[in-house]
């Protein structure tokens, strides 16, 4: 274990001679725009099936579900763009705390849903059941965008993985919580709130857990 | 619509943080280089860039170079000195697997001292695990009853030699005593049949003896 200079040096040179020419990573920007390629595919494909008019119309009604769904966007957006630069090493880490004013936004609008009553009482409420429909919906969407967040950010060198891995979770359940407004057939209630979060919560617990391990290894 | 919109925002923010991350690393350098053509730092951010496109020549130059960095970095860390070698080989693999994500418009010495922190880390890591696991160990080691076998067994291997040598030393009626009724457990008719004495003297012959070894065993201090 003492101190073997000779084998510092035997190694730079065996990592000379495996030396070839490599593809440098792609600017963060850059690659969240390749993955907002795969949400703007899912948002096109729900756009087709549902059309814009009843978001739009529930948009005008509720301008603060309106505010939500711009801080969903916002969200995903800089949380995405936070994971890929912490995935280069000696990036400040202050970087994880860029998604937090648009989850301000996001949380803060929608809890505004909680005052439903009040504001706008002839809104419709979510029943139990739309509410796993919710919860299902969050999830779902969130596997395949964070797995493809896990499979870019292994190219890169996340040296703080389990952070790293918090920021895929909450892009992706963002991102997916962005989804759902095309398809939201009703309003933000103290239930359906709480189920975005519950879903949102565990999109993020399991990719600190999963994620974490998947990108140490890289 | 709204994504879009979004996205060249925090374009905008990017270019923004990067600079504020940039103006961060590249002062010092910059400052340095006002005197010399080109610092350190600098020098290794040029020999990077070239190894990454396949310079060999430049890459041993700048692995060389960068060993001080890291043994300096780990030992900030708290790594002992006998263990920076390894954390200098596990940085220099790390780098050599990931020197793709270098982006040499930053600094190289940021960029390595991130990976050699976190190897200090992992070994030190790595270290206090074994040896919370070796502590244990040993603990194990001193509650194990075969310790307390082990030298219970020599104790008493020399206890019995002691006593046989104390044996053999007694007068010649004693000893056949001890050894007939004692160490053979023969009863006293038997072992007066087999010596052809009697038993009152076998009685006694016993009692001396073992007075005798009493008060040698007993009179060692």
């Amino acid at each position: 274990m003492m101190s073997d200079p000779r084998s510092v040096e035997a190694l730079i040179d065996r990592l000379g001679t495996g030396l070839v020419p490599v593809r440098r990573l792609l600017p963060a920007w850059l690659r969240t725009a390749g993955w907002l390629l795969l949400v703007a595919a899912f948002a096109v494909v729900l756009l087709m099936h549902y059309g814009a008019q009843p978001m739009l119309r529930r948009w005008a009604a509720t301008p603060d579900l309106a505010w939500a769904g711009i801080g969903a966007v916002i969200t995903a957006v800089s949380a995405a763009w936070a994971a890929f630069a912490l995935g280069v090493p000696g990036r400040n880490a202050a970087w994880a705390w860029l998604p937090l004013p648009g989850a301000l936004l996001w949380i803060g609008a929608s809890g505004l849903g909680c005052l439903r009553t009040w504001i706008a009482p002839g809104t419709a409420i979510a029943g139990a059941h739309q509410s796993a429909d919710c919860l299902l919906f969050i999830i779902g969407f969130s596997i395949p965008l964070s797995a493809l967040l896990v499979v870019l950010l292994r190219r890169a060198c996340p040296l703080r993985p389990v952070l790293t891995a918090v920021l895929i979770g909450l892009a992706s359940a963002a991102a997916s919580a962005s989804l759902l407004e095309i398809c939201h057939a009703f309003d933000s209630a103290a239930t359906d709130l709480l189920t975005h979060a519950l879903a949102v919560a565990a999109v993020v617990a399991l990719n600190a857990a999963m994620g974490g391990r998947l990108l140490s290894k890289a | 619509m709204s994504q879009v919109l979004t996205a060249t925002g925090l374009m905008g923010l990017d270019s923004g943080l990067s600079l504020w991350a940039s103006l961060d690393q590249t002062v010092p350098a910059d400052l340095t280089a006002a005197n010399d053509s080109e610092s350190p730092g600098q020098r290794r951010a040029a020999w990077m860039a070239a190894a990454q496109g396949g310079d060999r020549r430049a890459y041993e130059k700048l692995l060389g170079d960068s060993v001080a960095l890291i043994r300096a970095a780990a030992r900030r860390q708290g790594v002992a000195p006998d263990h920076l070698d390894d954390v200098v080989q596990e940085t220099l693999i790390t780098v050599h697997r990931v020197r793709h994500t270098y982006d040499p418009a930053r600094s190289y010495d940021a960029w390595l001292t991130a990976i050699a922190n976190r190897r200090a880390i992992d070994a030190l890591r790595s270290r206090g695990r074994r040896d919370s696991r070796e502590l244990q160990d040993d603990f194990a080691l001193d509650r194990h009853p075969d310790a307390d076998d082990a030298s219970a067994a020599t104790e008493s291997e020399q206890r019995a030699r002691r006593l046989h040598e104390a044996i053999a030393e007694l007068p010649p009626g004693q000893r056949e005593a001890v050894e007939q009724l004692g160490l053979k457990e023969r009863s006293l008719d038997e072992a007066a049949e087999l010596t052809g004495r009697n038993t009152g003297a076998l009685k006694v012959n016993l009692h001396r003896a073992l007075k005798t070894l009493r008060e040698r065993f007993h009179g060692e201090p």
